[in-house]
């Protein structure tokens, strides 16, 4: 199946390309990329006023699948992730049963083949069934197709265990994901501990949750001399932490939401549990600061933390609903809103975070838009202005705080090697 | 050339012509196991004391039957017979023994160092049979021998260690011995049981089986102990036997004439399967019998001579 | 000083390889096994020439003693082992045991014990090129190229040409160092 993509600024943060370009593609893959075409193609997209990008990629999404189907299913939440603009999402191993084993790694593999529409690559636990006590066998889900491990949900609170795993780790050339929490300090909690919590009477988890956790997953990367990335990092702290170890050679990266560059604590007021995220929603200093670290290239990835739940369960009061939020259908809005309007970054650099920068991190090759590479492409209208409407959520879940919002960049089409997976 | 200490306590101190020295007089006594008469009466009135706090069969025996074949007189005390379990420190129980008239101990404790402090206060010779994960020395003196045996030389020889290098005191001793005498020493393991920093006391490090083992004159595997599973050093035997055991793809990286080992005992079917335990490039029951006589070299090295 | 030279050591080698043939008509079941070292460079020597008259070289070992000597505990140095290598049977042969000088007869009997844990010869003889006298155990030479009368503060010394690169016999006085 042949696809001519005609006339679309074509922006690739690898190659540092920003110009209009054609694009041709054949089977899975880009055959040519040049100036006037002429190849005859079974099927031609005007990309006229468009920008071509390549396919995003997240890094931290929930797929409910298996275990909670009615919140998402591999089939929806990559529908979603099409929607979006993204060709590859790394599903994080919290399901139920947890990925902790290779017939896991296997079945979403093969479902995501099946059913999905874009691609899918698991992430496996690091400790088995997320026990925080026993190695999972990680060289053979490696073998098998796993991109990283994480714990995901939770932390690993046993030192000696998060230790030898980093060390284990090494020998596969992949970084540990650390979602950093230390629940003695956040028990109970359900928003940022501060102001607001008092206000509201509601129980605070302190940024120091995150930030001694930070802090002990930097020092035993360095201990190990292995690699570590922080998912959903959320304060000021956290932030500097990082940015003193990569200063001294520890090799760390981490990631941050858009609803944590955009949103901030004094939502929660309106008790909308659309506003209950763990890590939760910070103050207005850390926002900037997060921002700024997206600037600097402190933050090297936007990842969504996709975090589907149903309507009854989100329907809750506020201390018995679940935490997180859908995000792979507003990321890109968000990102060019929040980041790229406001001139906090240029246009290649957002979409870096989404692309070049995930994939460098796991060794994918992928996040790019090359000749004989994979056909993986998002193309968007910059300025066209969409309403985020709780209906037109292709999820199967609709917890997502920014139903009502107007935002810029929709997208228009996104190409999965070769194939149209989602067209608005 | 003659042999000075009173003990035998590691490899790191020997310098290289004592080692050659060992390994030559060995050679000598090695005759003598291959005889109908496999005795010599050498130190005939002499009485060695073994004394093993860690359970060991085969490395008691080998080193009574050594004592034996030199018409030596041999008790041994294991742990659970001695009156350590009563509370009597280890010190007491040694002079106890040595009140005896004993000329010899042969200690394998499960602290390091404490030949050492046995030898330190004691007029008679120790030897270490394998003290914690610090010191085995005469196992790595027998795969000194073996290896010469069998390739004629060690030096410039490319020796592979594969296992749990950071709970080895044969593979620290190996690593001493070998770098000693010129061979060129790689270890390989999960990183888990990889010791920090071992590259300064000269190895290369890898985690990659195929990596390590090419182009080896020699293979040496270690074993790996479940135990460490439950601490979190690899997930399961299933997955460490994937990745870190020895199989024909694997050996076949290295030389075509590369030559297994295994101090033992072996975890047939973990970390080398019972079809290379026992083909035709093993040497692992040569490692035995060079035993006794690397043994017997020791003990004569140390008591044969005057006070 | 020098006791025997060259030419000398050459014909008194001959007259001990005669001596051996006139004792012994039947050399099908005669070996030589010379203790280490220049007795080992004798027998080899005495092999040959009989070999020479005989047609057919007597087979030649050596033997060791260090592990059988009685006075390890002793002696200040730990002695140099040469190894023990005898390439035929040794049950039920005729053994001519050489050595370059007896003396004590300690070295001797060292020999002996050792040989027969390896077998059960037929019979053992011995074979010195020089017998100086001053036996502590009943050891007798059956063949003695020549008998030099010596007191305990000499040594005398086989120099051969394998190993010292000359050929003499000398005596000399005894050290204060040596046992």
């Amino acid at each position: 199946m042949s696809l001519l993509i005609k006339g679309g600024r074509v922006v690739d943060p690898m190659s540092g390309t920003d110009e209009i370009l054609d694009i041709f593609i054949r089977g899975e893959k880009i055959l040519k990329i040049g100036k006037g075409i002429t190849f005859s193609a079974k099927k031609i997209i005007d990309a006229t006023d468009s920008i071509v990008i390549p396919g995003l990629i997240d890094m931290h999404t929930h797929l409910r699948d298996p275990g909670r189907e009615d919140e998402e299913t591999i089939r929806s939440g990559t529908l979603a992730a099409a929607r979006g603009g993204f060709t590859t999402i790394c599903c994080m191993p919290n399901t139920s049963p947890v990925i902790d084993d290779i017939s896991l790694v296997r079945y979403i593999l093969r479902k995501a083949e099946k059913e999905g529409v874009v691609e899918v690559l698991p992430i496996a636990s690091i400790s088995k069934n997320e026990d925080g006590e026993t190695l999972s066998e990680m060289g053979k889900l490696r073998r098998e197709g796993a991109v990283s491990f994480s714990d995901d949900g939770k932390w690993v609170r046993n030192a000696h265990l998060m230790r030898r795993a980093l060390e284990y780790v090494k020998m596969l050339n992949l970084p540990l994901i650390s979602h950093c929490e230390n629940e003695d300090l956040s028990k109970n909690g359900v928003i940022n501990e501060g102001i607001f919590s008092t206000i509201l009477g509601l129980p605070g988890i302190p940024k120091e949750a995150e930030e001694v956790a930070v802090f002990r997953d930097i020092c035993l990367t360095r201990l190990a001399n292995s690699s570590l990335h922080i998912a959903h990092i959320s304060t000021v702290s956290s932030l500097n932490l990082v940015r003193e170890a990569r200063k001294r050679g520890i090799k760390v990266s981490c990631e941050v939401t858009p609803h944590h560059f955009t949103l901030s604590e004094e939502l929660v007021r309106s008790f909308d549990t659309n506003t209950k995220i763990n890590p939760p929603l910070r103050g207005k200093d850390d926002v900037k600061a997060l921002r700024e670290g997206l600037k600097d290239g402190s933050i090297e990835v936007i990842a969504t933390d996709h975090a589907p739940h149903t309507p009854e369960e989100k329907e809750l009061d506020y201390a018995l609903a679940p935490f997180g939020i859908i995000g792979l259908e507003t990321a890109l809005g968000l990102v060019i809103k929040e980041l790229v309007k406001p001139e906090i970054l240029t246009l290649s650099q957002g979409i870096a975070k989404l692309t070049v920068n995930p994939a460098r991190i796991l060794n994918l090759d992928r996040g790019r838009i090359r000749e004989e590479g994979l056909a993986n492409l998002a193309i968007f209208n910059l300025n066209e202005e969409w309403e985020v409407k709780k209906e037109d959520f292709l999820s199967l879940s609709k917890n997502s705080p920014f139903v009502g919002w107007s935002l810029p960049g929709k997208v228009k089409w996104t190409i999965f090697k070769g194939k149209v997976a989602y067209r608005s | 050339m003659s042999f000075e200490r009173k003990d035998l306590l590691g490899i790191e101190d020997l310098r290289s012509e004592e080692i050659y020295f060992i390994l030559d007089t060995a050679k000598s006594l090695r005759q003598i196991l291959d005889r109908p008469i496999k005795k010599v009466p050498t130190l005939r009135g002499k009485t060695v004391a073994n004394l093993f706090f860690e359970p060991s069969t085969r490395t008691r025996i080998s080193f009574e039957l050594a004592a034996k074949r030199l018409n030596a007189d041999v008790v041994s005390f294991s742990y659970s017979t001695s009156s350590i379990s009563k509370g009597e420190s280890l010190l007491d129980t040694v002079k106890n023994i040595m009140a005896m008239r004993v000329d010899c101990f042969v200690l394998r404790h499960p602290v390091p160092g404490t030949p050492h402090f046995l030898a330190k206060n004691l007029p008679v010779s120790v030897i270490n049979a394998g003290d914690g994960s610090h010191e085995h020395p005469t196992q790595a003196l027998i795969d000194l021998y073996t290896i010469r045996e069998k390739k004629g030389k060690l030096e410039g020889l490319e020796v592979v260690i594969i296992g749990d290098i950071a709970h080895s005191r044969v593979a620290r001793s190996d690593i001493w011995a070998l770098n000693k005498l010129g061979a060129k020493v790689r270890v390989c393991g999960p990183p888990t049981l990889i010791p920090p920093q071992i590259e300064k006391i000269g190895v290369k490090v890898f985690y990659s089986v195929e990596e390590a083992i090419k182009g080896v004159d020699v293979v040496m595997m270690l074993r790996v102990q479940e135990e460490r599973q439950n601490r979190c050093f690899f997930p399961s035997l299933h997955e460490y036997r994937e990745f870190f055991s020895l199989n024909e793809a694997r050996l076949n990286l290295a030389k075509p004439e590369a030559i297994i080992m295994h101090p033992g005992p072996v975890n047939r079917g973990v970390e080398l399967p019972a079809v290379l335990a026992d083909g035709k490039k093993s040497v692992i029951l040569d490692q035995v019998t060079n035993g006794i006589a690397v043994r017997m070299a020791v003990l004569y090295l140390l008591l044969g001579r005057k006070k | 000083m020098e006791l025997m030279n060259e030419e000398q050591m050459k014909k008194v080698i001959l007259k001990l390889s005669q001596d051996i043939l006139k004792e012994k008509k039947d050399i099908q079941n005669l070996c030589v096994v010379g203790i280490q070292r220049r007795g080992t460079v004798l027998g080899e020597r005495i092999s040959k020439i009989i070999g020479k008259i005989k047609g057919k070289n007597l087979p030649i070992g050596s033997i060791d003693i260090t592990f059988y000597r009685d006075d390890l505990s002793r002696i200040a140095y730990q002695p140099v082992i040469r190894g023990t290598d005898i390439p035929f049977p040794v049950d039920d042969v005729q053994i001519i045991l050489v050595d370059d000088v007896l003396y004590t007869g300690r070295t001797v009997r060292a020999a002996i014990d050792s040989l027969l844990d390896l077998g059960r010869p037929q019979k053992v003889e011995l074979a010195v090129l020089i017998d100086r006298g001053h036996r502590e155990l009943p050891i007798q030479p059956q063949y003695v190229g020549r008998k030099i009368a010596t007191s305990q503060d000499e040594i005398i010394e086989v120099k051969v040409k394998e190993i010292d690169g000359k050929e003499k016999v000398l005596l000399s006085k005894r050290s204060k160092n040596e046992f």
